[in-house]
């Protein structure tokens, strides 16, 4: 099966750069049989790479030890569902993958996209064959996963038992289908850009791919928060790791680009601002895999050091060249068709929207690179850590929260006194009661209270939104208002489904609020023995330790720990954690004898959690003194977590409101863009003809 | 319509400054040094008063020097750079992948005895994800 994989591999390699040549040529000469061949060349490689993927998927399934990759990351007690997650769960595995799901996103644009956008896809074809062979030929040179061992091991290492959790599973893949379905847009930018056909259309073309990599970023983000939560015992979800930060750089700037795309559409504005988001995304996406991949950045997250690393700096300079080259010559074609008029206006609330997002993604691009910018510069190493990017992020990040309100509220244009008024006046005062209510309590965060007032006050922009438009349209026509609130979200799907994901980013900002008063403390305790520790809500929990236990589960030997919780001297339960040590069998025997037994990986932890809606208890187990059942614990209080977890699911919601079918662009905005459209068909015709 | 204009660039010029001035800050206030126990032994042997200076300290733990005192949550252990070692001190939970020869970084300040107090222990692992260096 490898050598058919192999064989793939090379043939992508080969068709992926006849894609590349024959799109940009058949593009600029407009070579019917060669735009023809191009959008073949896209099909091609996703066959191939299909072939190739499945291949390692064999490969991995059978337990062929005799594969490099397949010993490397499973083994024969490995549970299914994770030998199909070491896909992705090695170097060499998650090249191919990338090159894998690019050539499927791929195939979709030149299938899905419609005729009337036909100018653009050679380009399009051009730019993904591009970067398909990239990541091909990595995979194929530097990082091959159908490399074959000169002798068959009787089984395989096994994957890292922190990669072993269902979060794990579904993380890698979101992440990478956010980062590797940003190409598209990419293609789209530049394939505008080439062909010079600057007008909204490759702008409608891509409102659904980006909409979608921004929702797999989402989606993807917040699994690794959750994994990181539940796997790495540290008793949080966001540590500022250079990893984690990569994977928010292209969200931030996806983020800003569906913003002010829409005024793009609306007043011809910013157009070499957008083209520039998307350019950015893309090179932050290769970036994030770049940083996860060559080590340069000490992280948690980071895999060996290897060659891999070049190709992808080598790429990226590349790409940032030629990108900026294109955007350089291509300036006069992006000529503003309006200015901004007033400070008072929807245009300026996303205009600074968007400052302070790019602000943002550049003030942690900056600290993650802070070690490696300070070494070259002062020739010492200098680090910041999270309080760096807690200082910088909570205020930009409260005053986009902030904007958030601001945004929907206000008109196009210029605001009137009156708009403003009628507008402002019920949300300004949920936000005012919430924060005299905080003070009032004498509420402790100061970020934390101001972000929940600024969260009232969005909230209260998006109830009266929603409240206004089922209004109308009760009175209008008649409809009740369980009806009137369906009919509204299906007919403004946009509108109303930003809503929504606007709700969800409140929702996680509550969350994020709540981490302020994280309560912990560690302690060493004999059997019946207590600890006690006061919740941010004043309660007080009692843990009593109940004792140590070790047993035998599948492919581990597990110590754990548990402790009986009460709260306020009610008992509510007990709570387990444990220590992993996950062992390989040295002779292939079903169940292993201890002395065949040899430890794989490091111990790991699992933390004992429960999760309410107002908080969650959260237990590690550290480790035992010597021969005794002293256990050592660190017990946390994680307020308002289940949140963020929450957050997520609601953004997800929220963007599939937008993405569902059958929407598209406006009547009117198409309106105004088919003059455009109409020309260049006619002009195509007669040259294909 | 120019007046409005120059308008935008004032404001943009400002949250620009607004996010440097909290970078520049936040770089100042919590920026700390990363130092190899060469550059440490170096830093304080020019100057004393460094050793007042919160640093991180990247090393490798020295085999077999890890003392763990249960009851008192305390950890001793030496770490190298082949040149110069420090024993380190360090109170609290050690992370599952501290353990001899790893790459530890260890963020604290050098006390008189030459003694490193750490308030932070992070342990880095070249087999985090791969578990035997490949062949």
């Amino acid at each position: 099966m490898t050598t058919l994989g192999q064989i793939a591999l090379w043939l992508a390699l080969l068709v992926a750069a006849w894609g590349t040549v024959v799109g940009f040529l058949g593009g600029i000469h407009r070579r019917p049989e060669l735009i023809q061949s191009a959008k073949r060349a896209t099909y091609a490689l996703c066959a191939l790479l299909t072939a190739a993927a499945l291949a390692l998927l064999v490969a991995l399934l059978r337990h062929d030890f005799n594969v490099a990759y397949v010993a490397s990351y499973t083994s024969r007690d490995l549970p299914t569902v994770y030998t199909i997650s070491a896909f992705y769960g090695g170097q060499a595995g998650s090249l191919l993958f990338w090159a894998f799901v690019l050539s499927i996103f791929a195939a979709a644009a030149q299938w899905l996209t419609p005729r009337r956008y036909e100018h653009l896809m050679p380009y399009v074809a051009g730019v993904t064959s591009a970067v398909t062979l990239f990541f091909v030929t990595v995979t194929a040179i530097a990082a091959n996963p159908f490399e074959r061992l000169p002798f068959t091991p009787p089984d395989g290492n096994g994957l890292n038992p922190q990669l072993q959790n269902p979060g794990m599973v579904m993380h890698p893949p979101m992440l990478y289908l956010g980062y590797i379905s940003i190409t598209i847009p990419f293609a789209f930018a530049v394939a505008a850009l080439v062909s010079r056909r600057l007008d909204t259309g490759w702008l409608h073309a891509i409102r659904r791919w980006t909409l979608l990599s921004w929702t797999f970023l989402s989606i993807g983000i917040t699994l690794g928060m959750w994994w990181a939560y539940v796997e790495l015992g540290w008793g949080g979800y966001w540590a500022w790791d250079p990893v984690e930060n990569a994977s928010f750089l292209p969200w931030l700037t996806m983020t800003a680009f569906l913003h002010s795309v829409m005024i793009q559409e609306k007043r011809g504005m910013l157009k070499k601002w957008n083209v520039t988001l998307i350019g950015l995304s893309f090179v932050l996406s290769i970036f994030g895999t770049f940083i996860t991949r060559s080590g340069i950045i000490s992280s948690v997250h980071s895999f060996t050091q290897s060659s891999v690393g070049y190709y992808f700096l080598a790429f990226l300079v590349l790409t940032i060249a030629a990108f900026g080259w294109l955007l350089w010559t291509r300036l006069p074609d992006l000529r503003s068709e309006a200015q901004l008029e007033s400070a008072l206006s929807r245009e300026a609330s996303f205009y600074f929207n968007n400052l302070l997002l790019v602000g943002m993604a550049f003030s942690v691009l900056w600290g993650t690179l802070f070690p490696i910018l300070s070494e070259w510069i002062q020739g010492t190493k200098v680090t910041v850590g999270p309080p760096f990017f807690n200082q910088v992020n909570i205020p930009i990040g409260l005053a986009l929260l902030a904007l958030t309100g601001v945004g929907p509220l206000i008109a196009w244009r210029k605001a009137s006194p009156q708009n403003l008024k009628r507008q402002f006046a019920a949300p300004v005062a949920a936000g005012a009661i919430t924060a005299v209510l905080l003070l009032a309590m004498r509420f402790g965060d100061f970020y934390a209270g101001v972000a929940l007032s600024l969260a009232a006050f969005v909230v209260g922009t998006i109830v009266q939104e929603f409240a206004r438009g089922i209004a109308a349209r009760h009175r209008l026509h008649g409809e009740g208002y369980a009806l009137a609130f369906a009919r509204l979200v299906a007919r403004n799907r946009r509108r109303y489904g930003g809503y929504i994901v606007h709700l969800a980013i409140v929702i996680y900002f509550v969350a994020f609020s709540g981490m302020a008063f994280k309560t912990e403390m560690e302690a060493s305790l004999r059997p019946g023995e207590q600890a006690t520790l006061r919740s941010p809500y004043g309660h007080v929990y009692t843990f009593t330790h109940l004792g140590v236990s070790q047993y035998d589960a599948m492919n581990r030997w597990v110590t754990a720990a548990s402790v009986e919780v009460a709260r306020d001297g009610k008992r509510i339960g007990v709570m387990t954690s444990e220590k992993r040590q996950h062992f390989t069998c040295t002779l292939p025997v079903e169940p292993c004898p201890a002395a065949l037994r040899r430890p794989s990986f490091e111990p790991s932890t699992e933390a004992g959690i429960r999760s309410t809606l107002r908080e969650d208890i959260y237990i590690v187990y550290a480790g035992s003194v010597e021969g005794t059942e002293e256990a050592v614990y660190r017990f946390t209080i994680n307020p308002l977590v289940w949140w963020v977890w929450f957050g997520g699911f609601v953004l997800v919601v929220g963007g599939l409101v937008v993405m569902w079918p059958g929407g598209g662009p406006t009547r009117a905005s198409l309106r105004r863009a088919l003059p455009g459209y109409q020309v260049s068909l006619a002009g195509r015709g007669v040259d294909a003809d | 319509m120019a007046q409005a204009r120059v308008k935008f660039l004032v404001s943009a010029v400002l949250v620009a400054g607004a996010v440097g001035y909290l970078m520049a800050t936040g770089v100042k206030e919590t920026g700390v040094y990363f130092l190899t126990p060469t550059e440490l032994a170096d830093r304080v042997a020019a100057d004393p008063s460094f050793r007042n200076v919160g640093v991180k300290l990247g090393a490798r733990v020295v085999h077999g020097s890890i003392r763990r005192d249960v009851a008192t949550q305390t950890i001793t252990f030496e770490v190298t750079d082949g040149k110069h070692t420090f024993p380190v001190v360090y109170r609290g939970l050690a992370p599952d992948t501290f353990t001899d020869d790893v790459d530890v970084v260890v963020e604290g300040r050098l006390a008189p005895d030459g003694t490193f107090h750490a308030t932070t222990l992070l342990a880095k692992c070249g087999s985090r994800y791969e578990s035997v260096p490949k062949a």
